[in-house]
């Protein structure tokens, strides 16, 4: 990928190194998005896992919250991962809390239980998605998709539930491919980006 | 390029997705102890990344002395039921009965913890035989390594509990550091010896001294009372910070709370940390940890 894109990381709470690693990995150069002006420039942004309520208060303090909406309506490339699912949903329960909407799903938090029923499960993915079928996925304390709209696609289901959504450029996982190796949802969402990129340059 | 977690010697991979992957969510964030439903509402509402549940803060268990336990089942499970956001719990050094009976419970982290009294002087809980993540306190490298090799998914530097004053956790994060630092380009012999030195096996050491850092995160506890304490210990390489009787002794809890979690997430602004720092009230009364009997310390318990 060329050198001028780079993918930001929400780094407020949680697991943000990681996915800064699994960037990297593919290539890619990241920047930790902690204030306003981290989110200028970049061609796609990672909502990590953590704890949903603590990133809604940190967005508060930091002043971030208006600027972090403005680019998920952006049309550029997100991957939302746990937490971040949790973040970009139209609607959350279980506590009810203020969300995004940039993904036209319900969850509800901890959905999947708690940290005794976390671990990893076997993911049956859509053959036209390009992802391995099965795909290893790694729930923590997931949330848990209770309902999806019209103008969300399924791309992962675990036990017939979906787990890995998409809506325009924006990509929803309950889980943790940051924590997978050779990170497939990873290298889908680079691939997002790199063709998001293209685009932006043909029409430049 | 940073040393993946993927491997770690003595885990299974699946451990280390779900047991050190829960940990690693917790970076950046405060865990707060508490002693009853409503102090976890006030610490969730303030943006804590977790609660500790506990029927008596550090401070309280101090003054109180007498044996110190696991906190009573209903306590835990009214705490759960208030937040949606982790609850953790803590265990005597070597109590694995009080683990299961935690891990029954669903507890999403049990703390082996030297605040409470040891009830083994040989042996820490085997922690692999647990699906719950545990987090162990350490006062230097050797500590933490025989901590991960029992199955610790996450280490804090033990500070001295319960006394507000945050000089042991400086001691015990730089000698961690300078700990890790000492394994730098060492060859196998030394390396070895190190192990034998640490007890433990020398792929653990050898994973340390590659990537300079611990295999599982690194948070920092005891003693911690200001928003300038809790940067100061993330400063010094701390990944997340345990308050324990520093909120909830304080004149104003829910303040103190809240500007805790801004410095942590602020912690290399001091602008930011002078806000933070402003008008909180009056924090926990603090003790002298030069002046405290070695009896009456709770550091050196633990191996």
């Amino acid at each position: 990928m060329s050198r001028d894109v780079t993918v930001g990381v929400l780094a407020l709470q949680g697991d943000f190194a990681e996915h800064a690693d699994a960037l990297r990995a593919q290539g890619v150069a990241t920047r930790f998005v902690r204030r306003p002006r981290d989110l200028e420039g970049l061609s796609g942004l990672v909502l990590p896992g953590g704890e949903s309520s603590t990133m809604l208060k940190l967005l508060d303090i930091q002043e971030l919250e208006a600027p972090l909406i403005a680019f998920l309506r952006s049309g550029k490339p997100v991957l939302a991962t746990c937490a971040g699912l949790i973040l970009c949903a139209k609607k959350v329960v279980a506590p009810e809390q203020r969300s995004y909407a940039v993904l036209d799903v319900e969850v509800a938090r901890n959905g999947w239980g708690r940290q005794i029923a976390s671990g990893t499960f076997a993911l049956r993915t859509d053959a036209r998605s390009g992802l391995p079928n099965p795909l290893s996925g790694v729930f923590i304390r997931a949330p848990r998709i209770l309902a999806v709209g019209d103008a969300c696609k399924v791309l992962a289901t675990r036990d017939g539930e979906p787990v890995l959504v998409r809506q325009g450029n924006v990509l929803g996982a309950s889980f943790h491919p940051e924590l997978e190796s050779g990170h497939p949802v990873t290298r889908m969402f680079v691939e997002m980006v790199g063709a998001t990129e293209a685009k932006r340059v043909v029409v430049l | 390029m940073r040393k993946s977690i993927i491997t770690v010697p003595g885990f299974t991979p699946e451990e280390v997705r779900s047991k050190i992957g829960f940990c690693e969510q917790l970076k950046g964030g405060v865990i707060m102890d508490v002693v009853d439903a409503e102090q976890a509402r006030i610490a969730e509402e303030a943006g804590a990344v977790a609660v500790m549940a506990l029927e008596r803060v550090p401070s309280d268990i101090r003054r109180d002395g007498g044996v110190a336990r696991m906190s009573d089942p209903a306590l835990i499970k009214a705490i759960q039921a208030a937040v949606s956001i982790p609850v953790m719990a803590k265990v005597r050094i070597g109590h694995f009965v009080e683990a299961q009976i935690l891990e029954a419970l669903e507890v999403d982290c049990v703390d082996e913890s030297e605040v409470l009294t040891p009830a083994d002087e040989e042996f820490h809980v085997e922690k692999r035989g647990f699906k719950t993540p545990f987090v162990c306190g350490c006062r230097d490298l050797g500590e933490a390594l025989r901590r991960i090799h029992e199955g610790a998914a996450m280490i804090r530097t033990k500070g001295e509990a319960g006394t507000g004053n945050v000089v042991e956790a400086v001691r015990h994060m730089r000698a961690l550091k300078s700990g890790i630092l000492a394994l730098r380009g060492l060859d196998e012999r030394a390396l070895a010896k190190k192990a034998t030195e640490y007890r433990v096996p020398v792929e653990l050491v050898a994973w340390v001294a590659e990537a300079q850092r611990l295999p599982v995160p690194n948070f920092s506890a005891g003693g911690i009372a200001t928003p300038a304490d809790a940067a100061l210990m993330m400063q010094l390489g701390a990944e997340a910070v345990f308050v324990g009787s520093g909120i909830f002794k304080s004149s104003d809890p829910a303040s103190r709370a809240r500007a805790i979690v801004k410095a942590v997430a602020n912690f290399e602004d001091p602008k930011a940390l002078a806000e933070a720092s402003t008008g909180l009230g009056v924090p926990m009364s603090g003790l002298d940890v030069r002046t405290m009997p070695e009896a009456e310390k709770f550091a050196p318990r633990g191996w």
